[in-house]
């Protein structure tokens, strides 16, 4: 039977067993709309901004590592969706952008609402297509997905002139593919390996550091079992917090800008840094002149061009996290070679001594709400277990160093591009993705305003989010920095004219909360906890002027940290 | 001062890096759209079909640090689009590049600018009464030379090719 173009999309997405499809309608891809209407199996979720369409798939995604779907129209719509298209590219996240184009024969014409989409995302994409006949549909959607999903994963661009939707072909989705340009299959070197276990073995001041390559690699088991087999203390990036349990002994806490003394100074001094999945990126670096400066480096990376970047290393592994890990624990069992224990008691000793520090220490009497206080009762009443989503501030650091993640996909934020906006949109995708569980999204007023609209959408679909506000009245990071680095000359910072949250979340249909004692912290956040079935908006008015720390300034080695 | 201050002062050194890639719309954009976003520099680009109309060959003139080089191949490698990638700089291979002058040629301008074009092993292959249009092929010093050998007389248009390169040897790149 033929099928039209529209129809051929939506059975694509039934092919390859997408639930969800986040977006907003518009006149280019109205014969798809129409194709949706008709079917049950694939629902849309209409949002109130394209750019709520890309973070919400972006966090389906991140949530459940399955690949994330968007559908925006051609022009505007697409515009919309780039910031979250390059969030998700920056974070390595499976997403498929689907974007209406205006009818073919007026491509290049400048046509109402046309903008050469393929164009403007190609840098913040891994690949993408404009379709030029209906009988290529099935074989980009298959081509999108399989691009999307394997190596390093990222999002995938098709974009489909309107006229092509309409068009009719027989339809049959391929079950297999080749593509000769792109393998990213790769045999792991077992010398390399080899190498990087003898190095392992015989290291004196071992550091193992995790980014998000383990979590959407889904190494997290074999990663736990090879930390706790070789003894070793570990750390995180912002992106990798989750894989190894934060409650564990052998954490460290989280290294880089804001990570903790004990991780940084680890860092520092090791003699073998055992890098997994992480990029090397100047938020974790610091001065590169500076970084690990006696250490013999191993990098695990499923992307070349990830390793030697930014750092030389001296045993680059190219190879999903999770052949590597287990290749490792082969080799570890397998080996004659013995640890130097009295060498690692002595560095365990140090790091005890560092982590003594307690860098993570603040005001904990204080009299106006702190935010870390907040973040230390919401972590201790959800007992670690909830999806945490964030915007970028001061907040995000907050929630990455007091809310301790014991499990992976379960902190999700926009670490590589910094994208303020995106915790409200993203916290929709994970709640979509797992009703039944608790999904909050710490935020500040700042950040919460960049996406706000979607409150709508969290009560079209009845989307029980607890959203934490730290609302100090600041960009507090900005604050921050000027703060340091400005003699407090606070540039623009001040947020003026902020609405009431509260009134704004009942308007919107939900409830709104506001906190302005610390005594009343645990009890508004019991509160908002039981009202399961509704959003609440808690609107904590906290510390004009908290800062972050640990800090380490620009220019500045992982060893010159500003303590509180 | 959110940003570390660039402080590299390595060598940077020429390379001459040859791509076999998707004959599809777009793909030369995607390379040409890698070096201005990652700041690479390109000193020349050649690209058209192969005789496997599916693909196009590319050859490319960049310069950087090794480091840099070799992120600029890593990130090549990266592009979906891109099948095949060889470093030429790194084994014994040939160059070539077309040139084209359109030089003013008048009465003994005419002898001597015919004069400079054998040396080269070049040929004359258009002229009117005043002008003559010459063609030399050669490596890009060869191609430097003719261009320093015609200072001194009216050139009126200059074309050059860009490289092409080919490893030598008995294997071919695909």
């Amino acid at each position: 039977m033929e099928l039209t173009g529209a129809e051929i999309i939506i059975e694509c997405l039934k092919a390859e067993d997408i639930d969800y499809v986040f977006g907003y309608p518009g006149g280019a891809v109205l014969h798809i709309y129409d194709a949706f209407y008709q079917q049950e199996e694939v629902q849309h979720i209409l949002v109130r901004h394209e750019q709520g369409a890309t973070h919400a798939a972006d966090g389906y995604a991140r949530s459940t590592g399955k690949p994330g779907v968007v559908l925006v129209t051609s022009g505007p719509g697409a515009t919309n969706a780039v910031t979250g298209i390059a969030t998700a590219y920056m974070d390595s996240i499976p997403m498929i952008v689907i974007t209406g184009q205006v009818p073919s024969h007026l491509i290049g014409n400048d046509a109402f609402q046309e903008v050469d989409s393929v164009g403007i995302t190609r840098p913040i994409v891994k690949h993408n297509f404009l379709i030029e006949d209906v009988k290529d549909i099935a074989m980009v959607f298959k081509k999108a997905f399989y691009v999307a999903t394997t190596g390093r994963p990222g999002p995938v661009v098709i974009d489909i002139p309107k006229d092509i939707t309409a068009e009719k072909t027989e339809f049959s989705y391929p079950s297999e593919i080749n593509m000769r340009s792109y393998n990213p299959v790769v045999e792991v070197h077992t010398g390399q390996i080899k190498r990087a276990v003898d190095m392992m073995i015989g290291a004196e001041r071992p550091m193992i550091y995790t980014g998000g390559g383990v979590i959407l690699g889904n190494g997290s088991e074999q990663l736990r079992q090879m930390t706790r087999k070789l003894g070793f203390p570990i750390t995180s990036t912002l992106m990798g917090l989750g894989a190894y349990p934060a409650s564990d002994k052998q954490f460290v806490g989280m290294l880089g800008m804001h990570g903790t003394y004990e991780a940084n100074m680890g860092m520092h001094h090791c003699d073998v840094l055992i890098a997994i999945g992480a990029r090397f990126d100047d938020r974790v670096t610091g001065n590169l002149e500076k970084f690990c400066p006696g250490a013999k480096i191993i990098h695990v990376d499923v992307d070349p061009a990830s390793i030697s970047k930014n750092v030389k290393v001296d045993v680059p592994i190219v190879g999903e996290v999770v052949q590597v890990l287990e290749e490792f624990l082969a080799a570890i069992d397998k080996t004659k070679k013995t640890p130097n224990t009295a060498a690692l008691k002595k560095w365990w000793n140090q790091i005890d001594e560092w982590r003594s520090q307690d860098c993570l220490k603040y005001d904990r009497d204080s009299e106006i709400i702190k935010p870390q206080f907040v973040l230390e009762k919401m972590f201790e009443i959800t007992k670690g277990e909830a999806f945490v989503t964030s915007d970028v501030g001061q907040h995000q650091m907050f929630a990455a160093q007091y809310y301790g993640f014991d499990e992976p996909r379960r902190w999700i934020n926009s670490g590589g591009l910094g994208t303020m906006g995106f915790g409200l949109p993203a916290a929709m995708g994970v709640q979509l993705a797992h009703p039944d569980d608790l999904v909050m999204c710490v935020t500040g007023e700042a950040s919460i305003q960049m996406c706000i609209q979607e409150l709508a959408t969290c009560r079209q679909y009845d989307l029980p989010l607890k959203i934490i506000n730290l609302n100090n009245r600041y960009m507090g990071m900005v604050r921050q920095w000027q703060e340091f680095f400005y003699e407090k000359r606070y540039a623009m910072s001040y947020m003026n004219a902020l609405p009431d949250f509260v009134k704004l979340a009942e308007s919107y249909g939900h409830v709104g909360i506001k906190v302005e004692k610390p005594a009343d912290v645990v009890p508004a956040l019991k509160e908002a906890l039981s009202q399961k079935d509704r959003l609440v908006f808690l609107d904590f008015i906290t510390d004009q002027e908290e800062n972050v720390y640990p800090m380490i300034p620009a220019g500045a080695g992982l060893n010159e940290m500003i303590l509180v | 001062m959110v940003y570390e201050e660039n402080t590299t002062d390595a060598v940077e050194m020429r390379h001459i890096i040859s791509i076999i890639l998707e004959n599809e719309a777009g793909a030369l954009s995607r390379v040409a759209g890698l070096f201005s976003a990652r700041a690479y520099n390109i000193e020349s680009l050649t690209v058209a079909p192969t005789d496997d109309p599916s693909l196009s060959r590319m050859t490319l003139v960049t310069s950087g640090t090794d480091e840099v080089v070799e992120q600029v191949c890593k990130q090549l490698n990266k592009l979906i689009d891109v099948v095949k990638l060889v470093n030429l700089t790194d084994d014994v291979h040939v160059e070539r590049e077309l040139i084209l002058i359109k030089v003013q040629a008048e009465n003994e301008q005419r002898d001597e600018v015919k004069r400079i074009v054998d040396i080269f092993h070049g040929q004359v292959i258009d002229m009117t009464d005043t002008t003559y249009i010459i063609e030399v092929t050669g490596d890009s010093e060869k191609i430097d030379a003719v261009l320093k050998a015609l200072e001194h007389m009216t050139m009126l248009e200059v074309e050059r090719s860009g490289q092409l390169g080919m490893c030598r040897g008995d294997k071919g790149m695909v």
